[in-house]
């Protein structure tokens, strides 16, 4: 039964022992292997928290409203993903054509938060007024304490948060950089199907696997962002979690 | 089907070296494997020998301190990454299917490329003994790796070829735990899978498990020492134990890796020369399943003396300890096994019973390391090498040299001389415990591991000098091990299918195995099928080699393919690349690298996977 089903949707009559597609099950092996990629980084990434010496936290960088917007982006993108499948399995090649590029543009615009996010984080810059200084974090502290000791009107730092600032800078972009780096590589696979689909016969509802592979890697790489969002995000500015 | 614009018509059988650079076919890529992994092994056991001459007596100037230090990271990380692994990858290559009964693996042009990458990975770790290799030890601990303590390439090599033996290694994880799941002949059941796939089955899913873990630390190290990040820079609050977490959390899983193969072989061997079933077939599945999930939760016995405090000592000293429960069953059964079997000593018998013995006194000092506060004693010194070699060597080397001469017929179509193969057995035998016993005594005596020379007078002098003399009793045996492999291969005489009167599917077809394996896909109603099938008296006929491919049988190989090795190649440069980045243009040479990588991948996916019609038009 199942393997008739099997061989139904992806129109090959493969001759597998448990019925599944041999490429689908790598895919689910990769998936998991990824899984214990991205947790190797968070896992990095928890070690180190709090643990910087010097530079900017969390709380001083990260802005949750804008990064929640981006977020509600790519959790979208997965809908219109699941659509496109949905629209080529009823042979709604349009359909698919029209949801393929809104995934794609949907996984555009959250890595352009993220270029976005990263060089604002990057020129990150202090500018405390020394009279009424008003509610300060750690690191604003940090900068009051150096700069307002002279009895300067202003203490400012232009210093940001790049890679090499401190703990927090390090595990950060090497965590989010490597997420956006699959996000990236699921655009180019969507495109190429895309561009796939205008060559006759090459996706068809029959044959849509090679649809059905890259959706299941793009809601993965989804669900490793809500993880982030949560760990690194949510954790990081309200630290009663 | 229609063909992509970019795509260029598959090679049509291809003959000679051409035919094995395209090839596919996973006995083949096995006896490519072995191969290139044999040639590493020696070239590990050449810097082995250097090590044991300049340690042969005291104060010795053979190398100096600098090199000693290359040698010995060298030598470990050869005999892991490039010789053992990769002797047991030859081995899941060719036998698996044969023993699952598949006419190939579930991604004949994946194993390819595994293969090609594998070969650029080690090409590329050997090549840097040219302007100095890595010398930080095989577990590269920080702040060794870094670039204050470390500038030259060499620590970048070790990095970036460890990153391509990665892939090399995942690509070929992911291809057999498909294989193993998916292209099982009818009947063969998860639970009538003969020992060493299940065994394979279970390293291929740790390996995909532990080995993003290692990719991840290289990754922070090459920021490190690329990009002045602080993953393990002290100055910044980074931590060096946080490298020893991460590198162990892949390492220990890893020393399964070597050695659940290693198992699997001596519990193919031990039976059939036995001429008994698995004692406990079951139970050995389990035991390695158990072994397996255990091995995630021990890793911190390498770091016994760091300071992680009492209470993770005391946990994993228990769990270490537990551990050795599920190995011992497995030896139990073993034992049980030959137990009033009607035992023939060939050489294949000889080694695993070695291996058993040797794997044994290793198991022992490993227990001996558990106790966190015996471990304190030893640490860093000789005793560590001492229990590190008899598991490897008188472990996993043991049951691969097993598994060389029992298979030998299968692959090579002929008979080893089996004097030979029985004096170079006892040389092995007796060339190892006079070259690792010793260690036991100046480890326990003081002695610690990774100096390069030593005083006089510190009673180390005759036990050094008789483990030197070991080494070179191990030459003279593997000198005979090679000939007798070589010289037979060419020239012995033909093997029949079945020589051992075995019980598994590759036993079942002609040796060597036509192209297609099996002309008939096999049914399968238990375990040990073939030795069933053939007490039941069902004298099936075995069709005699020669075929060549699926003429005539219409049966349908996927072609040869260029692809995988194209992409292999854009990796290797890619890697080059990276670490001469400044090489003309800053990172060019990586990009032009990951530009052939990715025409490859295209190409390969609009390759058409089995084109019906054929050829010769083309």
């Amino acid at each position: 039964m199942a393997q008739e089903h099997a061989a139904q949707i992806h129109g090959e009559h493969e001759d597998t022992t448990t019925g599944l597609n041999h490429r689908k099950m790598l895919m689910w092996a990769f998936l998991g292997s990824d899984c214990m990629f991205f947790g190797a980084l968070i896992a990095t990434y928890l070690v180190y928290q709090g643990k910087s010496l010097a530079g900017p936290m969390p709380v001083d960088v990260f802005d949750i409203p804008v990064t929640s917007v981006s977020t509600f982006v790519l959790l979208m993108s997965s809908m219109s993903m699941v659509l496109a499948y949905a629209a080529l399995t009823k042979n709604n090649l349009k359909g698919f054509r029209i949801w393929m590029i809104s995934t794609a543009i949907m996984g555009a615009t959250f890595i352009g938060f993220q270029v976005y996010e990263f060089s604002s984080f990057a020129h990150h810059h202090v500018d405390i007024n020394c009279s009424s200084p008003g509610e300060l974090t750690d690191y604003e502290q940090h900068i009051f304490d150096e700069g307002c000791s002279n009895g300067e009107a202003h203490a400012e730092s232009h210093e940001g948060l790049k890679p090499q600032t401190n703990l927090f800078g390090t595990t950060f972009y090497t965590l989010t950089g490597f997420h956006g780096a699959h996000v990236t590589l699921g655009i180019v696979w969507l495109l190429s199907l895309l561009l796939l689909s205008f060559k006759k016969g090459m996706i068809t509802p029959e044959k849509n696997l090679d649809v059905d592979l890259a959706a299941l890697y793009w809601h993965f790489v989804d669900v490793v962002w809500i993880v982030i969002f949560t760990v690194v995000y949510l954790f990081g500015v309200f630290p009663g979690f | 089907m229609s063909t992509f614009p970019i795509s260029i018509p598959r090679p049509v059988h291809p003959t000679g070296v051409w035919g094995w650079i395209t090839t596919i076919d996973h006995k083949r890529i096995g006896i490519l494997y072995g191969i290139t992994a044999f040639i590493m092994f020696i070239s590990g056991g050449i810097e082995a020998t250097l090590m044991r001459i300049q340690l042969a007596g005291p104060e010795l100037d053979i190398v100096s301190a600098a090199v000693y230090n290359q040698l010995f990271t060298m030598h470990g990380t050869t005999m892991i990454f490039l010789a053992i692994m990769p002797l047991s990858a030859a081995f899941f290559n060719f036998v698996i299917p044969l023993q699952i009964g598949a006419r190939d693996v579930a991604f004949p042009r994946l194993n390819a490329f595994s293969y090609w990458t594998f070969l650029g990975g080690a090409l590329m770790l050997k090549l840097s003994w040219i302007g100095g290799a890595t010398d930080a030890g095989w577990f590269g601990y920080a702040p060794l790796t870094s670039v204050a303590q470390n500038p030259g390439t060499g620590i970048d090599f070790w990095i970036i070829s460890l990153q391509v033996l990665g892939v090399a290694s995942l690509a070929a994880s992911f291809n057999f735990i498909v294989t193993i799941i998916n292209m099982r002949a009818p009947g063969m059941t998860m639970m009538r899978l003969p020992l060493f796939t299940w065994m394979s089955f279970i390293t291929a899913i740790l390996l995909v498990l532990a080995f993003p873990v290692i990719t991840v630390a290289l990754i922070e190290l090459t920021f490190d020492r690329y990009f002045m990040f602080n993953f393990f820079n002290v100055a910044n609050g980074g931590s060096v134990v946080l490298w020893q977490h991460l590198f162990w959390v892949f390492g220990h899983p890893e020393v399964y890796i070597l050695i659940l193969p290693a198992m699997g072989i001596v519990s193919e061997v031990l039976p059939v020369f036995a001429k008994k079933p698995l004692f406990g077939y079951k139970t050995v599945v389990l035991a390695g399943a158990i072994i397996a999930f255990m091995g995630w939760m021990v890793w911190s016995h390498h770091m016994f003396t760091v300071g992680l405090g009492a209470v993770a000592n005391a946990v994993f000293t228990v769990t270490t300890m537990l551990i050795a429960v599920p190995t011992g069953i497995k030896v139990f059964n073993w034992i049980g096994t030959i137990w009033g079997g009607s035992i023939r000593f060939t050489t294949p018998m000889l080694y695993s019973l070695g291996f058993i013995a040797m794997f044994l006194l290793g198991g022992i000092s490993g227990v001996m390391h558990a106790v966190s506060a015996h471990d304190a004693q030893q640490q860093d010194t000789y005793f560590v090498p001492a229990h590190i070699h008899y598991v490897l060597f008188g472990g996993a080397i043991m049951a691969i040299l097993s598994g060389i001469f029992y298979w030998f017929p299968k692959y090579s179509g002929k008979m080893y001389s089996e004097k030979q193969g029985k004096i170079s057995f006892w040389l092995i035998m007796l060339g190892q415990n006079v070259t690792f016993f010793p260690m036991h005594f100046v480890g326990l005596d003081g002695m610690p591991r990774r100096i390069y020379t030593y005083v006089e007078g510190m009673g180390w002098e005759f036990w050094n000098g008789v483990a030197t003399g070991g080494v070179f009793i191990l030459i003279i045996g593997f000198l005979l091990v090679i000939d007798n492999i070589g010289r037979n291969w060419r020239n012995g005489k033909p093997a029949p299918a079945d020589p051992w009167d075995a019980r598994t599917l590759e036993w079942s077809i002609a040796s060597p195995p036509p192209e297609y394996n099996f002309e008939e896909i096999p049914v399968v109603r238990s375990l040990d099928d073939w030795w069933a099938t053939k007490q039941g008296g069902a004298h099936k006929e075995i069709p005699a080699s020669g075929g060549s491919g699926d003429e005539g049988h219409g049966i349908h190989l996927p072609q040869p393919s260029y692809w995988p090795m194209v992409t292999a190649i854009g990796l290797f440069i890619a890697a080059y690349g990276v670490v001469f980045n400044d090489l003309i243009v800053p990172w060019g040479i990586a990009a032009i690298g990951l530009v052939i990588g990715f025409v490859g991948v295209y190409a390969w996916s609009f390759e058409p996977v089995n084109d019906p019609e054929e050829d010769s038009t083309h």
